[in-house]
């Protein structure tokens, strides 16, 4: 008989860091802090995310994704992956790992938000300058926007603030 | 759509499902016929960057219509896309404010629509979904706690959009202004139900599933006014109007945007999207 592994979290995790987002391949969901919680019986895997923006046609894309990553686990015979509103999706769920990856892929990281002054602060993915004007908030995705740097004069994306102080 | 968790309203009694079923129907059918509504304007807008932005804005309007149909299929056993499709008139819960076509014409033929109209439209709905977010936040419900905490973090860009074109063009030339008192007397005359809860109201606001519609409204007022500060117009509310929504008495132009937005759903009822 063939000795079965044991479905850990650790296990389940690092399959789940296969998982990329569907168009950032630089990132991957547990990167973008969208895992809420693993669990395993016996053979099987359960996984709660968190969607990032509500209507991302992304969503049922990554979920079929996680499943076919998780049950090519040894020992795993089903997978069943889910979303959950329990706790809102915000920006700075983001890891350093993940803010690397969007660097890399030319996207800037959520802005930083300074409370006192209510303002944001993104600094150019190419150049790393400040010399940055918002071009719109709203960009191609739900989750990004467009900016562009005055100082090597590219254009760019950044992921949206997404926090609990914004009401 | 993709999976959410379900079982949330186990428990319940079958009248406070029934209570929670209409507030929901209300909060669904007011997102995803605005986004409807909304996207016909698709290549249509003033400008590239507004293209993109009012197209976004629609995108997480059906994203929070979706999660309000999920509950909504938790409570039936139904399936969300279903709710959103297959139901009629008279069982749409919608403000009539967010049914009404853009303008004259059809998006497919020769779409004369007004801008002005879109602009005021969605500034007094977004503003009324924020103060309804934030009762939401404090409702009994805790399924309804954690969507409205969602859904109002997307909600703030919208709000400063609409309330930035609304202030600009109140205080631009007079053709603008024109146009935007014309829209502001069409928009007083179809947003009297945003703040009605319906059938239940009573029930609803005594379970604390959402605060009670005067309360809300003095919020709102006190919001709308610091917008209009900024402009030279004074607000006004109105107290009534011919149609209710939330009674499910609708216009004509219900009807119209249920058989387009269902058009190609209702073609293959059974196809896997």
């Amino acid at each position: 008989m063939k000795a079965e592994k044991i479905l850990d979290e650790e296990l389940i995790l690092s399959k789940l860091a296969e998982v990329k987002d569907p168009e950032i391949d630089t990132v991957s969901i547990v990167d973008l802090g969208m895992v809420y919680r693993v669990a395993a019986v016996d053979t099987s895997i359960k996984v709660t995310l968190l969607p990032t923006f509500s209507g991302c046609p992304a969503l049922p894309i990554i979920e079929k994704n996680c499943a076919e990553a998780l049950l090519e686990l040894d020992g795993a015979d089903s997978a069943e992956v889910e979303f959950t509103f329990s706790v809102p999706w915000t920006s700075d769920r983001v890891t350093e790992a993940g803010i690397r990856g969007l660097k890399e892929f030319g996207i800037a990281p959520p802005p930083e938000f300074i409370e006192s002054d209510g303002s944001w602060h993104v600094d150019c993915p190419y150049c790393g300058s400040t010399f940055v004007t918002v071009e719109n908030i709203f960009g191609p995705t739900a989750c990004r926007s467009i900016l562009y740097c005055r100082n090597c004069r590219n254009p760019f994306e950044a992921m949206k603030l997404v926090s609990s102080n914004m009401h | 759509m993709e999976k959410t968790e379900s079982g949330k309203f186990e428990g319940l009694t079958e009248t406070d499902q029934a209570y929670l079923a209409d507030l929901l129907k209300q909060l669904a059918d007011d997102d995803y016929l605005l986004s409807f509504r909304s996207s016909e304007w698709l290549g249509l807008a003033p400008h590239i960057e507004e293209d993109v932005a009012s197209a976004s804005i629609s995108q997480d309007m059906m994203g929070h219509a979706a999660m309000y149909y999920g509950l909504l299929g938790d409570i039936y056993g139904r399936d969300a896309d279903d709710l959103a499709h297959f139901r009629g008139p008279a069982d749409r819960r919608n403000s009539i404010l967010t049914e009404k076509r853009n303008g004259e014409g059809e998006y497919l033929d020769v779409p004369k629509y007004d801008w002005a109209y879109h602009v005021v439209r969605n500034l007094y709905y977004n503003m009324h979904k924020k103060v309804k977010l934030v009762a939401l936040k404090q409702s009994s419900s805790t399924p309804l706690r954690d969507v409205a905490a969602k859904a109002a973090m997307e909600l703030y860009y919208h709000e400063l959009h609409w309330r930035t074109w609304f202030i600009q063009l109140m205080n631009s030339s007079d053709d603008a202004k024109a146009r935007m008192a014309a829209a502001l007397e069409k928009v007083n005359g179809e947003c009297a139900d945003l703040f009605h809860l319906g059938k239940y109201s009573e029930d609803i606001t005594r379970k604390g599933y959402i605060a009670p519609a005067s309360e809300m409204k003095d919020s709102f007022r006190k919001e709308m006014e610091k917008v209009f500060d900024q402009t030279d117009s004074v607000f006004s509310f109105p107290d009534d109007q011919k149609e209710n929504g939330r009674l499910g008495r609708h216009t004509e132009d219900l009807e119209h945007a249920l058989e387009l937005m269902s058009e190609v759903y209702g073609s293959v009822p059974y196809a896997k999207w």
